[in-house]
């Protein structure tokens, strides 16, 4: 079926275009527009939808999005968790965080829970060293977290 | 010398800080109101009597930056670009400027524009900073909403927008040449230089890239007066002026921001801002300004003979050194975005080589093959000493590998993987040798205290 916004992301769209002295550098902006109306993915029909509006290549636009690692090319589970593994975490028991994590959820690094709730990643540096460990859930950063702060977050997810 | 200052961080955690009614009474945007009726060349050169230097690591002078952007007027419009990519390990300042302060960055990037004659400015936030993001388009909104931005700015005929562009999670977008690449909806792959971005930038125009920090301390510096601000830093005859955010993670006991005159030092920034060292451990190493700055020992000593200005901190410990961007270079080191990362004796320096690199193999743009494969080779003969499978041969070829990087490359990033994986291996040969020799066997083993 073909890729299609609703009218009040279409506005968005435009909106986006008028930031921009031309329709590619809104490349990015639309991508993160249209996987956000489709479950958090980039299906090779938004991505054709993307090149069309914008008069790119498809193959620009794939491009573009197998560089970024933001993009997902395959459905992510409905809560996509990042717990941060660099230095500054790891310093901080992120090891531990996420161990913690794999054991609560029942899933490995990269993988999805069966009943497609929780995505667990890894993430590079998210600038929160301060506060370390930390992990990001969709769109909010959780810190200084310890693995009983981490059971409490989970529980809360697994509800809504 | 340590003094506290609070100039950026004064609304801080207070509630409503982050707004245009709190940023006013406190002062803000008196300076852009005054700044947009100067002549253009005035601003640039108070600019310049700030010695501002670049926060985003590079610490090059902002003012001379913004004065070598052509005369407008040439036919190609200007652009202002900020870098608010965030993400070199162990830095986290200016997440806090704009989650905190979000109309100092606007009130900077207006200056900023009419300083090198930009109607347009773009601030290229990371995806993942989603409160900033909104903190930054709510500011936006705000100071349209008041005229301060749009068509007439304070009355002043001089259109001025301001916008926010998303990245989607790439460390090497932070690179200034490949974040106008990701601008542009491309790969954020480095471009050659020359052409500087000066020259032809973002969409082929003339374009400055800036810091954060870099843009967000310029009301400041209109406020007190360019002179006045460099002499509020103990390196003002190094011309490094002003104040500064400094950042401390890792093993102290007050991880945290703390904004401070420069000319601090690694020692007032552990002990006397972090508290510390954590859990009564001995400190083992600090890197002073993200992950790409060499790691330094406690007990190293600045040496450099012939030059009159270091007499005064010869044979004193590296901590001692006042935190300024030639102080760091002169010696050998880079003071980069003056974040430091601190490691106490409980962690082990092998593991933190090892997590570094996986970082920089994961983030190496694939570009150039040097990088590219490099990275990759470093990480794997890490890898394999942590195993217990690395032989000696293989530590030595860290050193040729990293100098094969070195200086190959089109960016820096080459340049911020090699030196640390040098810096670690001279400075904790040991250790590394322990792993290879004990088949794995290590005096910690962790990280984590």
């Amino acid at each position: 079926m073909a890729f299609v916004l609703s009218q009040e992301r279409e506005r968005e769209l435009t909106e986006i275009l008028s930031r921009y002295p031309n329709k590619m550098a809104a490349c990015i902006p639309v991508l993160h527009l249209c996987q956000n109306a489709n479950g958090n993915w980039l299906s090779p029909d938004a991505i054709q939808f993307v090149a069309d509006r914008l008069e790119l290549s498809p193959a620009h636009v794939k491009g573009v999005v197998t560089f970024y690692s933001l993009f997902n090319e395959h459905p992510p589970g409905k809560h996509q968790i990042w717990v941060c593994r660099t230095l500054s975490c790891a310093l901080r028991g992120s090891d531990a965080i996420l161990e913690h994590c794999q054991k609560r959820l029942g899933v490995g690094v990269g993988q999805t829970t069966a009943d497609g709730r929780f995505t667990l990643r890894t993430a590079e540096c998210l600038a929160s060293c301060g506060t370390a460990p930390m992990m990001q859930v969709d769109k909010t950063y959780y810190e200084q977290l310890t693995p009983e702060k981490v059971d409490r977050i989970l529980a809360a997810l697994s509800k809504d | 010398m340590l003094k506290r200052t609070d100039y950026l961080t004064k609304n801080y955690g207070k509630p409503d800080g982050f707004s245009l009614q709190v940023y006013e009474s406190s002062g803000g945007y008196r300076a852009a109101r005054r700044v947009l009726t100067l002549p253009r060349e005035a601003v640039i050169e108070e600019a310049k009597k700030a010695h501002v230097r670049g926060r985003g690591g590079a610490g090059f002078d902002c003012g001379t930056k913004w004065s070598f952007m052509p005369k407008p007027g040439g036919g190609k419009p200007h652009y202002l670009v900020i870098n608010a990519d965030e993400g070199e390990p162990g830095t986290f300042k200016d997440r806090t400027i704009m989650e905190q302060n979000p109309h100092a960055v606007l009130e900077g990037c207006m200056i900023g524009m009419y300083a090198i004659g930009a109607n347009a400015c773009y601030i290229y936030v990371r995806d993942e900073l989603h409160l900033a993001k909104q903190r930054l388009w709510d500011a936006i909104h705000e100071a349209r909403a008041k005229g301060y931005l749009g068509e007439l700015p304070f009355g002043n005929n001089y259109p001025l927008q301001i916008y926010v562009h998303t990245g989607a999670g790439a460390y090497i977008c932070g690179e200034e040449t490949s974040l106008l690449n990701s601008l542009e909806g491309r790969r954020g792959e480095p471009r050659l230089k020359p052409p500087f971005p000066a020259q032809a930038g973002a969409f082929g125009c003339p374009t400055t890239v800036n810091n954060v920090e870099t843009v967000a301390i310029m009301p400041t510096v209109f406020t007190l007066g360019g002179d006045a601000f460099s002499k509020l830093s103990d390196l003002h005859a190094w011309n490094d002026g002003g104040v500064r955010l400094f950042g401390v993670s890792g093993h102290v006991k007050r991880p945290g921001i703390y904004e401070c005159a420069v000319g601090l030092t690694l020692r007032e920034l552990i002990y006397d801002l972090g508290g510390g060292i954590e859990g009564g451990r001995e400190l083992l190493g600090v890197i002073p300004g993200g992950s790409s700055c060499p790691v330094h020992l406690p007990n190293e000593v600045v040496h450099v003979p012939n030059n009159p200005k270091f007499e005064m901190f010869n044979g004193k410990s590296i901590l001692d050194l006042p935190l300024g961007v030639d102080p760091f270079r002169i010696v050998g080191s880079m003071l980069g975005t003056c974040c430091a990362i601190v490691l106490s004796d409980a962690a082990d320096p092998v593991l933190a080589m090892q997590n570094l690199m996986r970082f920089y193999k994961h983030e190496s743009c694939g570009q150039c093959t040097p990088c590219r494969e490099g990275c990759g080779w470093l990480e794997r003969i890490f890898d394999k000493v942590v195993e217990g499978t690395a032989t000696l041969d293989e530590l030595d070829q860290v050193h040729e590998i990293a100098s094969n990087i070195t200086g190959n490359t089109i960016c820096a990033f080459g340049d911020g993987a090699a030196q640390p994986a040098l810096a670690f291996v001279r400075k904790y040969r040991e250790q590394f040798e322990d792993y290879i020799l004990g088949q794995g066997r290590s005096q910690t083993g962790r990280l984590a205290i």
